[in-house]
């Protein structure tokens, strides 16, 4: 009784309202991951046609069925469909809606911006396909390079979509990754140490951090590719001083980890279903965690492989040849981890076993493919070639889709409740593994044969008539295949009969509630103990649905979750997570309202959109908080009391802010690496005219940041305003009157893009300084509630920094010049 | 290696016609056979681990991480590196007393040639047979990518870049090139042939050029 009544409270606090209004003011993590699952399934559903269409024109030699025009588009936006509308939103998917439930909590740590993260993803991803049916789609080749993306070799608004659909779509990636990370270090079920976590969200941490370390670079390549095509500052110029390589290494420095970012998840997935289906535990549970950290760190030490034959020096050659061979280490580990827990359990072939024996065969291949394309004189000859097209398509397909279908039917009975209806599933599974196999393992030959990629027709007499008709064939076997599985699926959401709970006897705790799940997850928080709570305590669910854990009451309407020490798991406060709103979604849709006056050529109207987001984001961050302290409070079995979230140190607002500077402070490095370079490799360098001496400027700026930074310390909030605001009119005037003008010379247009990252930083420090003075006068700072000063004044201090560096960088070559 | 049917054709890399590709086309052998041993191996582990019945026998989970996970494929990756440091080293541009410079420019949708006389062939490039021939590659609008796959390997042609690639063709004979990096609605159609004569027919060019 006591259950059914916690559960009707809980439910009241929790859920979603009825309706289109409740869907659209969603902050779930379950409705946001079934969302981003679902959204990308779609994706990949149209990325899928348009490789029909692409094996279909490649069928056959001097075929006509499109043009050399429409073509390019086809290739360009399959590959940026399956990279950025389908991978990364489909394991954020899966991650939003797992990850609060393995880790035994009721949500993660912000839920409005996972729904401000599916609402900018919606609104990307639809200039991108609203581009294609207006046949404007990119068509400059997947990773965009420039020349041939710029204004004079892509005259329309082509690379336009491009840059600013794509980057539309990162804002939701880059809300993912930091929420990810900040929910797996802070919002775990009490006990749960960190050696204790499911390895799911240890792949998942690693993932994150990767993602806050690797999109940076390409958001900023992209900023500076948009402002050359739009308002013509030359950084990738060579005759004005700037260097297309600059955007292959900025790409590259994004696209290299994110072949990983893709593939970690995937293989926290294995890691997951595989010892389940051997009925064991995993096997070198430390080893596994010690291979994936060595693989984030390596993945950014590689990039440079994706350009052995732009000309790289010899030595250096050797150098990223050899890091990019040795990142085969750990994966290797993970392979024979995975094959000695195979070894070592009574592994039963179920579907989702099956689908794991498909992800080992494609997945060894392509890890050896690679390993042959480090090896710098083979890749120069398989380089472009239908080779790489293979490679990459047994290491993406193997090292993700495979496991995602595995993963699909392991948890759907999970979203479900349900069982399955037909066999279908394994009809899919042949045909997805013969057909994946005749159309890309015949491609290595393909390229071997001299086909170079993205060439929309070919002569006879290459040797390659055959092949490429084999390999459609075989592609459009794989989409049946994929079809069966999307008819499967449905009808086991259809017409499945409902299935007891934990199918398939697994020890992780998001099997340890009702299915489907309930808004609130759990009615109460499991003291974790080991790894696999669920097999420890078997009678787990009732005791938690009891309401016999922490946290198993209903109090204030609040949504209530524990946060804990990072490493210990013990009890630290209770976070109180916001509710349900507008806000996710009016300010992504004036971030629409941005990006489309950007695309539309509107310039002037587009900072008047951002300053409605600031607007915007005034009134979210003004709708949290407390008025009054309310001390600690009853928090678990036996009477503990622990304060809440705003009274206290080390909240998960503190943390979200630590990692978003530390995602913009690497956008800030790979700008200076970016001046750094253009100055030591670029044509046309040193640049005809440097900057004015400007001692002024370099001392305003420096003593500027010296007060802000004192200032914020003593809560003297005038003074603090004051120093920032030296900081934007230092950086002002460099730009104005110092530097010679940006559209002259790539290093004119550096400086004054390094001056505008600190404007923008020191504005918003501003911004954020006038916040906390209407705060503390509202009554939201005071008493034990500090937090808020402690979160501006990280933002500060990064303002001030930053200023100071590029105070020196800007004015320092005048000096010795 | 010929004798495998497949792997003849104009553009073929293991149909090597000078002896940079060919060191190449030998290393690509020796991988394939790597990988399949190693694919072999992990199959049949695979396999195994799927049927076995007998679960008393447990393999120690050092063996897997330790000896599988790193040591095996650390003797291999290393093994691997040197020999490519070795082939790499080979056929780098190191000076030689009787090589031929070429500059090479890329433009959409042609190849200009402007040989050591200065003449410039369009979509034609002269070379001689058995001599190293050093080109120095550049674009003059976007990237393009010079690729004679029975020769070398590509190099790709970036504008404000030059770049320079060694070539050598060991007999006289017609080639094949086409770019490798996507540039454009003409991609497909930017090819050019090479040329390499014999060293009589490359005396009389050098004469003509007088």
């Amino acid at each position: 009784m006591k259950a059914l009544r916690l559960h009707r409270e809980l439910t009241a606090i929790w859920r979603t309202e009825p309706g289109l209004r409740g869907q659209l003011r969603s902050v779930n993590h379950s409705d946001m991951g079934r969302r981003f699952i679902l959204g990308a399934f779609f994706f990949f559903a149209v990325g899928g046609v348009l490789a029909m269409l692409i094996r279909a024109q490649l069928a056959t030699p001097h075929s006509a069925f499109v043009g050399p025009a429409v073509y390019n588009q086809l290739f360009t936006m399959h590959g940026s469909i399956m990279m950025f509308l389908f991978a990364i939103p489909m394991f954020e998917g899966l991650a939003m809606y797992l990850l609060p439930k393995m880790l035994g909590a009721r949500d993660l740590a912000y839920p409005r911006l996972s729904a401000l993260g599916w609402w900018c993803y919606v609104f990307g991803g639809s200039i991108l396909i609203a581009a294609m049916l207006a046949g404007v789609a990119p068509d400059a080749g997947w990773f965009l390079y420039p020349p041939l993306s710029g204004k004079t070799y892509t005259p329309g608004i082509n690379s336009d979509v491009w840059l600013l659909g794509v980057t539309f779509v990162e804002i939701s990636a880059m809300c993912a990754a930091i929420e990810i990370a900040v929910s797996i270090l802070k919002l775990r079920a009490p006990g749960m140490r960190l050696d204790r976590m499911p390895l799911f969200a240890w792949y998942m941490l690693a993932t994150a951090g990767m993602m806050i370390f690797g999109f940076p670079p390409l958001i900023l390549g992209s900023i500076l590719l948009e402002v050359e095509r739009a308002f013509g500052w030359p950084f990738y110029a060579p005759e004005l001083g700037g260097s297309p390589l600059l955007w292959q290494h900025l790409f590259w420095l994004f696209g290299h980890p994110e072949v990983y970012i893709i593939f970690l998840p995937a293989a926290g997935a294995v890691s997951t279903i595989l010892p389940v289906m051997a009925r064991t535990k995993i096997l070198g549970y430390g080893a596994l965690v010690a291979a994936v950290m060595a693989l984030a760190f390596l993945s950014f030490g590689l990039w440079v492989h994706h350009m052995f034959t732009t000309g790289i020096p010899h030595m250096a050659l050797g150098f990223f040849s050899a890091a990019s061979t040795l990142v085969a280490i750990p994966t290797a580990v993970q392979v024979f981890a995975w094959l000695g827990t195979l070894w070592a359990g009574r592994p039963q072939l179920k579907l989702p076993m099956l689908y794991l024996i498909g992800f080992f065969i494609v997945f060894v291949l392509g890890g050896l493919t690679g390993v042959m394309l480090a090896v710098v004189p083979f890749d120069a000859q398989a380089h472009d070639t239908a080779f790489v097209t293979a490679h990459l398509h047994y290491v993406l397909v193997g090292g993700f889709v495979f496991p995602m279908l595995a993963a699909a039917y392991y948890w759907l009975p999970h979203f479900t409740g349900r069982g399955r209806v037909m066999r279908l599933g394994e009809a899919a599974f042949w045909l997805i593994l013969i057909g994946f196999n005749l159309t890309f393992f015949l491609m290595h030959l393909t390229g071997l044969l001299g086909m170079p990629r993205r060439i929309d027709t070919y002569p006879e007499g290459m040797g390659w008539t055959w092949l490429n008709l084999l390999s459609s064939v075989g592609s459009f076997l794989m989409a049946f295949g994929f079809a069966l599985f999307a008819i499967d699926v449905a009808l086991q959401i259809w017409l499945g009969r409902l299935h007891k709970r934990n199918p398939w006897g697994a020890g992780t705790l998001e099997w340890a509630m009702a299915t489907p799940a309930p808004a609130y997850n759990f009615a109460s928080l499991a003291v974790v103990e080991g790894r696999d709570p669920l097999e420890d305590r078997p009678d787990l669910p009732a005791v938690l649905a009891r309401g016999d854990g922490w946290l198993g009451h209903a109090r204030h309407g609040w949504r209530e979750t524990m946060a804990v020490d990072m490493v210990s798991g013990a009890p630290d406060h209770i976070a109180i997570l916001p509710t349900n709103s507008w806000l996710p979604i009016t300010t992504a849709a004036t971030l629409g309202g941005f990006f489309l006056s950007m695309l539309a050529g509107l310039y002037p109207l587009a900072p008047l959109f951002l300053v409605l987001v600031a607007m915007l984001g005034w009134r979210w961050a003004w709708s949290n908080g407390q008025r009054r302290d309310f001390g600690p409070l009853p928090a678990g079995p036996g009477g503990a009391m622990l304060p809440i979230a705003a009274e206290t140190r080390g909240t998960t607002g503190w943390w979200g802010s630590v990692f978003a500077l530390t995602a913009s402070g690497t956008l800030f490095a790979s700008l200076l690496f970016g001046y750094a370079f253009l100055w030591t490799v670029a044509p046309d360098w040193p640049p005809p005219q440097l900057i004015a001496r400007a001692p002024f400027e370099l001392v305003l700026a420096i003593a500027g940041a010296v007060v802000a930074a004192v200032a914020v310390r003593r809560g003297q909030w005038p003074a603090a305003l004051a120093g920032q605001g030296a900081i934007v009119v230092a950086m002002v005037l460099l730009i104005a009157l110092r530097l010679p003008a940006p559209t002259s010379h790539a290093y004119a247009a550096t400086g004054a893009t390094v001056a505008a990252y600190v404007i923008f930083h020191a504005a918003l420090a501003v911004v954020m300084l006038a916040f906390l003075r209407a705060r503390i006068s509202a009554g939201f700072v005071g008493g034990q509630r500090q937090g808020e000063p402690r979160i501006v004044r990280l933002w500060s201090d990064h303002a001030a920094g930053a200023g100071i560096v590029a105070a020196l960088v800007i004015a320092l070559p005048g000096w010795f010049a | 290696m010929l004798a495998l049917g497949g792997c003849a054709g104009p553009l073929s890399v293991l149909d090597p016609a000078g002896p940079h590709a060919a060191s190449v086309a030998t290393l690509w052998w020796v991988m394939l056979g790597g990988a399949v041993l190693l694919a072999g191996l992990v199959f049949a582990l695979l396999a195994v681990a799927m049927v076995r019945r007998h679960r008393d026998d447990r393999v120690a989970d050092r063996t897997w991480i330790v000896g599988l996970g790193l040591a095996m494929p650390s003797v291999v990756l290393l093994a691997l590196l040197g020999y490519a440091l070795f082939v790499g080293g080979r056929i780098l541009p190191t000076p030689a007393p009787d090589t031929v410079t070429i500059g090479v420019e890329a433009r959409r949708y042609a190849w200009a040639f402007r040989d050591p006389a200065g003449r410039v062939s369009e979509n034609v490039l002269h070379i001689p047979a058995g001599r190293p021939v050093d080109l120095v590659i550049t674009a003059t609008d976007v990237i393009h990518s010079f690729w004679v796959p029975r020769l070398a390997g590509k190099m790709d042609a970036i504008p404000g870049h030059p770049n320079r690639l060694r070539i050598v063709a060991a007999r006289p004979g017609l080639y094949r090139g086409e770019c490798a990096e996507y540039c454009g609605t003409g991609h497909r159609d930017h090819g050019f042939t090479v040329i390499a004569h014999d060293a009589a027919g490359w005396t009389a060019r050098e004469r003509g050029a007088r």
